[in-house]
Formats: structure tokens, sequence, C-alpha cells
């Protein structure tokens, strides 16, 4: 055997860039490769962000703004759902803290293939420009909704089935082949990649949950790349995969026997895993920033990590639970409904755990901690309402109202946003070597936390009164009491709040830049192997001459009789340590 | 014969230990190279792209509402005036396998260090796989011209037909050609001398990519030819 392990390779003659666009533009350095991930993430985040609230000021105040006719009401409806789930939330989670944080936590140098990772990136851009591309086309971006269903994608009425649609799915397609050239280097990295002394199970939570999400998104997305290639093929060559025989607009189109139901089944079947693609990631970042402010080791490690895979692996057959009202057979839906509430165990177990860690620990209520309390309520919460509609009775009247709005948006939106927020307060430091104001943190969390829930709480209500989403507007509509009205315009104010006070966010991230207090080394007192470079913020290579050793788990925190309140992975056990971590046998005993 | 069994028992156990030892040690979890171990987890992705391809193609079938066409009167050649059934599709089946074999070969040769046979093998694979996307085109060009199947219409049956059969046909056919694309590059650089340090893992690499590519075509073969 001619292969060599990483670890016990000799030293290669590192090549360290020099120029300025060698080192931040076609920089191969995972952590460049990441800041460019959350720039563009962010900034098309902002774009979303910027939609959702022109929706909001039509929903909320009907007939006052000219700008928002039915049309564009649609298409910034679809482009929304669109950006935030897969070019704000998977790439940044994947793309941005994946990359930045997969080779430090590892203690690697890089990825293993940083050149793709590389061009992953910019292919990642180029995706991000052809669907903003598409607000430039005559016809504007499509508005079929995000789930992009035909028949209504490609028949004419349906704003944008011109260009945007075209635009859409070749972005998509570009999207999906940055993600498998990224998804492929994080998945490889941290099976062959890891340090001596790093085994699979000392692992941080963080990289479980980007491991388990980056093989669930390898294998989600080809299902949505077959129905992009079908349902280009439907728009441009005239094929009938989806487009059933239909009159439209007083025409018959000119297709036969394809079946709409068929898009749907092969959309969900990549759309339910990409809710875990995102939601996974940011299980495993909020387990480790709750352990490290709570100055607790994670309540029942092992148990976490199976959660996530026993997650991982359901979620591939929870698909139609999306479905029930779609017309499939009914007997699908009982098998779809079973499986979903399956699924609530491993997930249940999950919440548990972190509701335990807190339990009796030495609560620091940081910034980064107060956003991971506050998701362990939102998470919570939008998990209770999926309880409802994973049920087929009570999925069919409350399906296509603001029920699934407010769930939705709690369970995948608000809850994984806290978690991303957490996340770079936690992770700031580190990158840039300085912390973030800490008075504008605590503003920003108790407005983003309250504002998420004065938006989406009252929503559970309008949807129970039957208000159907997706609507321009609601009218005279005999069964909706004046209270939906009022309501709704009050949702719409407490949503324009909630936009305005992310303001404060963004420029802290700049202000802090510069003007942040300095981090120093470690400043949370974390355990696990990115806060221990020899150089803060880590420089190229990461690790200076000599790899890192692991020796012990990464959930070390207030060992009894230790001086320090927390052992980072690195240092050597002591000869009275009892060995106590997930990764032996004695792995019990250290909770109590 | 009690003894035998139990001692496979014990084997049995003894090996699953051994993995789980391996995969919860601190070592890279599979012992190969990491190109190799992206190329697998690639082909796994790749899997679920033919597999779904695959799931629609039935789901279109079954969803089509004129009779499927008859598949061995359309796949037919003539041949000194008889009709042999599938004869093309078999000639390029033999083919693509045999370029499989070619592979497998020129993967040796690149292990045991023979830079001129293996560089000799990969060219012959790279020609296989060209001559089976040539009669892939000769095939689609029977359909165009002969009997009229195009994606959005049939006069044979349901339209439904062409356009599967294009697409997933189709879709194969650019997984050969970047196949051979892939293995000439491979191979040039082979015959450069490009891997005498790195090992010549990028040709069981490429192999690994070949060969999925094969398999693939059996499972096609199966479904479009012989249903």
């Amino acid at each position: 055997m001619t292969h060599v392990a990483i670890a016990d390779q000799e030293e290669e003659t590192h090549h360290h860039p020099t120029s300025f666009v060698a080192k931040y533009v076609w920089s191969q350095d995972h952590k460049v490769i990441a800041v460019q991930y959350s720039i563009i993430a962010i900034f098309v985040g902002v774009v979303a962000l910027i939609l959702s609230g022109f929706m909001r000021l039509q929903l909320g105040f009907p007939d006052t703004f000219s700008c928002i006719n039915p049309n564009t009401y649609l298409q910034f409806m679809t482009m929304h759902g669109m950006i935030m789930v897969i070019y704000l939330l998977t790439a940044l989670l994947l793309g941005g803290f994946g990359n930045y944080l997969i080779p430090l936590m590892v203690g690697t140098r890089d990825m293993v293939f940083p050149y793709l990772n590389m061009l992953s990136v910019w292919f990642y851009f180029v995706s991000v420009l052809v669907l903003l591309a598409s607000f430039f086309v005559s016809g504007g971006p499509t508005g079929a909704g995000w789930t992009l269903y035909p028949p209504q994608t490609i028949l004419p009425g349906t704003p944008g089935n011109e260009w945007g649609i075209i635009l859409m799915i070749a972005s998509l397609a570009i999207f999906i082949v940055a993600f498998t050239m990224g998804g492929l280097n994080y998945v490889t990295t941290i099976l062959q990649a890891r340090t001596h002394g790093m085994t699979l199970m000392r692992m941080p939570l963080t990289l479980w949950g980007i491991f388990i999400a980056s093989m669930m998104g390898l294998l989600a997305f080809p299902a949505l790349l077959v129905s992009a290639i079908m349902m280009a093929l439907d728009l441009l060559a005239g094929t009938s995969f989806f487009m059933p025989t239909l009159v439209s607009l007083g025409d018959s189109v000119d297709h036969e026997g394809g079946s709409p139901l068929l898009f749907q089944h092969l959309f969900w079947f990549f759309g339910h895993p990409e809710v875990y693609i995102v939601a996974l990631p940011a299980f495993g970042m909020v387990s480790d920033v709750l352990a490290t402010h709570a100055r607790k080791n994670i309540f029942g490690y092992r148990m976490m990590v199976w959660a996530l895979v026993i997650i991982g692996a359901l979620s591939f057959a929870v698909w139609a639970h999306h479905m029930f009202v779609s017309g499939m057979n009914l007997i699908f839906g009982f098998f779809f409904a079973t499986t979903t509430l399956i699924i609530a165990v491993p997930t249940a177990i999950k919440v548990y755990n972190w509701v335990l860690t807190l339990w009796q620990g030495n609560i620091k209520l940081t910034p980064p901690m107060l956003f991971a309390i506050g998701f362990v309520f939102t998470f919570t919460h939008g998990g209770l309402s999926g309880l409802f509609l994973g049920n087929v009775i009570v999925d069919v009247p409350l399906a296509d109202t603001y029920f699934v709005v407010a769930h939705f948006h709690m369970v995948m939106g608000v809850s994984t946003v806290m978690v991303l927020f957490a996340a770079i307060y936690h992770w700031y430091p580190l990158v840039t070597g300085r912390m973030l104001h800490e008075g504008m943190a605590r503003l920003h969390f108790w407005m983003t936390f309250l504002g998420a829930y004065a938006v989406f709480l009252p929503m559970h209500y309008l949807g129970f009164l039957g208000v159907p989403r997706r609507y321009f507007a609601m009218g005279d509509t005999a069964f909706m009491p004046e209270s939906a009205h009022t309501l709704n315009a009050s949702i719409s104010i407490f949503a324009l709040v909630l936009m305005l006070i992310q303001t404060v966010f963004i420029f802290n991230l700049i202000w802090s830049l510069k003007r942040g207090p300095k981090a120093g080394h470690n400043p949370w007192g974390a355990t696990s192997l990115e806060w221990q470079t020899p150089q803060v913020p880590p420089g190229h290579g990461n690790w200076g001459d000599k790899l890192p050793v692991v020796h012990r788990w990464a959930y070390d925190f207030s060992v009894p009789n230790a001086k320090e309140d927390c052992i980072p992975q690195n240092v050597p056990k002591g000869a009275d340590e009892t060995h106590h971590d997930g990764s032996g046998e004695h792995s019990e005993g250290k909770t109590v | 014969m009690t003894t035998k069994s139990n001692e496979t028992e014990v084997t049995a156990s003894e090996t699953w230990q051994g993995v789980v030892a391996d995969w919860s040690a601190d070592k890279e979890t599979f012992a190969m190279p990491w190109g190799k171990l992206m190329m697998w987890i690639f082909l796994l992705g790749d899997t679920f792209i033919f597999g779904i391809f695959l799931v629609a193609y039935m789901a279109a079938r079954m969803n089509a509402v004129e009779p499927w066409p008859d598949t061995e009167a359309i796949f037919s050649m003539t041949l000194f005036g008889h009709e042999f059934p599938l004869l093309l599709i078999a000639i390029m089946t033999f083919i693509l396998i045999t370029s499989s074999g070619t592979m497998a070969m020129a993967v040796n040769y690149a292990y045991r260090g023979d830079r001129r046979k293996t560089v000799l093998f990969m060219s012959a694979t790279a020609l296989l796989g060209l001559s089976f996307v040539g009669m892939q085109a000769y095939e689609w060009y029977q359909l165009i011209y002969n009997y009229d199947i195009r994606p959005w219409g049939n006069p044979l049956g349901a339209e439904q037909f062409g356009a599967v059969f294009f697409m997933i046909t189709g879709f194969h056919g650019l997984h050969v050609l970047a196949g051979v694309i892939y293995l000439s590059i491979v191979a040039r650089k082979v015959s450069r001398g490009h891997y005498e340090k790195k090992g010549y893992a990028i040709v069981e690499i490429t192999g690994l990519y070949w060969h999925f590519v094969d398999l693939v075509w059996v499972f096609i073969f199966a479904f479009f030819y012989l249903l």
C-alpha cells in the first residue's frame, strides 16, 4: 500500500499565496472560502428579507401600495422562499460554517481538495447571479411558489413563465454542482483527514451535524436535479413528463399524459431531507454553544450522535407528508404520517438533552447563549405544531393556511436563524479576532426573539380561522372576522420592526471588525480544537509546524478536581483522570 | 460440524468488532486515498440520480394514457435481409462490458508500473467508449428518421416513450462521453510520467467511474429494451 495517512505524512512545503488576488479572491484556503460563502449568503438573505417586507406590507395594508400587484406578490413569495431555504440557509450553514469549522475542528490544515473547494464557492456565486438575473429579464422571476409545482409553473398566466423559470432551473442546477463539490470535500475531510486521537466519537456535535447533513445533501439534491432536468425538457423541448392534457386560457396545451404528482414526489424527496440538511448542522452547532456557555458537558453525547444519524436516515422516508391534500393514495398518507411521527422521537431526545445540558449548568448569558436558548424555545414550538400537521386528518383542514406558514417559519426559519446568530456571535471572535459589541448583541437578541414570536404566533390563530396562505389579498371573505385583518396589520408592523433590527446586527458585524474589543485566545473557554490554534485568528495552514494531537472528547467542562473549568481536547490526560469521555466504555457517570 | 459453525461465529463477531474498531479509531475511516473515497461517495450520489431517473421512467410509463410502443419491433436491425431484434443494442452492451475488461487490465498494469501497457489499455477503453457513443448516435438517428419519434411526439404510441428514452440514454451517453474525456486526460498524464511520484491510484479512480457507467447501462438496457 503506497498510501500514507495524512497525519503521518511529511510536512509538505506549504505554498503561501502572497498577492491580494491569490489570498482573497481565488483563494484555496478553507477559511477565506468560508467567509466568501458567508458574505454572498448573507447578501442574498438580505434580498430575500426585503422581499418578505414587501409581502408583509401588502398583506397588512392591502390596496395601499401600488408597487405590489398580484404578480409581483407571487414572484416575491417564490424568490423569498427559494433564496431563504437554499441560497441562504444551506449555503451559510454548510458552505460558510462547514468550510470554516471542519478542518479546524478535525485538526487538519485544509479541506482534502482545496481547488475543488474554491470551484464550489465560485459556482455558488454564479448560481446566485443567475438567480438574481431573473429580476431583470422580461416577465421577471417565476411566481410559481418555491415548490415550483407544474403545471402552473409552465402555463401562461403564471408570472415569469418565459424566462424566470428557466433562470431558476439553471440556477438550481449550478447550485447543485457547487454543493456537490463542497459536500464531497466536507464528507471526505471528516472521514479521512482527522488528526491523531480524533476518533469519530470524540468529534464535537457540530461536526456530526455537518457530516450527516452533507451526506444527506449528496443523496437528496439528485432528486432536485432530476426534476429540474425533466421540467426544463417540459418547458423547452415540449415533452410531457409533468404536464397532463389540459385546457389553459381557452387553448388546449400541447402536452398529454404527464403526471404533476410525479413532480411533487420528486421535489419532496429532495425537499424534505433539505429541511434536515438545514436543521442538522444547526442542531450540532447549538449543542456546542449550549455546552460551552453552560460550562457543562453535553448531556447524552452518544444519544445525540445517534439521534442525528436516525433523523438523517428517516428524513428520506417522510416526504409525502407535504402531499396529504395532493390527491395521492390514502394508504400513502397513513404510511407517511407514521414515519413523520416516528421522526419526532429522536428530535424530542435532542430537545430533552439540550434542556438537561442546561440543567444545573453554570449558565453564562452571553449573546450566543441567549440565541441558543431562544432556539430551544422556538424549535420546541415549531416542532409541536409539526405534530398537528403530521397527522393526515388534522393536516387536511390546516394545509394551505397560515398555520403551515407559522409552523415552518418557526421550526425551520426562525429556529435555524437563531442558531446562525448564536454561531456568528460564538465564532466571530475566532474569525476576526474581535468580539462583537455586547450591548448591540443583546438588543438584537431580545428584539429578534420577541419580534419572531409577535410575527409568527398570531399566524397559528389565523390558520385556525382558515386564512389561506399564498393569497395576495383576503378581501371581504365572509368567514374571516375583522380580527384577522387587524391581526394581519399588526403582524406586518412587527415584521418590519424585526427586519429593521437586523440592521443593528449587520452594523455590529462591520463596526466590531475594527472597534470590537480584542478577543484574545479562546475567549469563551471552549474545548474544541478550533480555538486551540497557535495564532488567533488561525493563519494559513492552521496549525503552524505540528498538527495537534487529541486526547479527550470535546466536552470536558467543569471536570471535578481540574484546575481550569475547561480542558481543551489537545491536553493530555492526567494520570489520576478516569476515562469518562463519550468514546470509551465508561461514558456514564459524568452527567450526574 | 458444531465446532466448525462455532468457529465461523467467532470469526464473524471478530470481524464485526474489527469494523467497529476501525470506524471508531482515530485513523482514516477507509484505508484508501482521499480521491478514491471521494469518487465512491460521488458515485453513490450519481446512483441516486440514475435511480430517480429510472423510477421517474417507471412512473411515466405507468401514467401514460396511450399504449407503450413495442420495443422489440423498434429496436431491431435488418441485416442481410433478416430482422434481428435488439442486435445493435446487444453489440453496444457487449462493447461497453468489454471496455470494463480493458479498464481492469489498465488498472492492473498501472499498479505494476507498466506505463506503456497502461496507456495502451486506457486508450482501448476510451476507443470502445467512443464507439459505444457512436452507435448510440446511430440508434437515435434510426428512431428519429425511421420511426419519427421525438421527445415531444411519438406516432407509435405514448409520447413519454421518446421523452424518457432520449433523456435517460442521453444522460448516460453524456456520462460515457465525460468518461472518455476523463480517460484520455489521465492516459496522457500517465504517458508523461506525471504520476510516477504520486502513485497510480488515479487510474483505479478513473476505472471506478468507468465501471459505474457500465453498471448503469446494464440497468438502462434491462428497463428500456427488455421490459
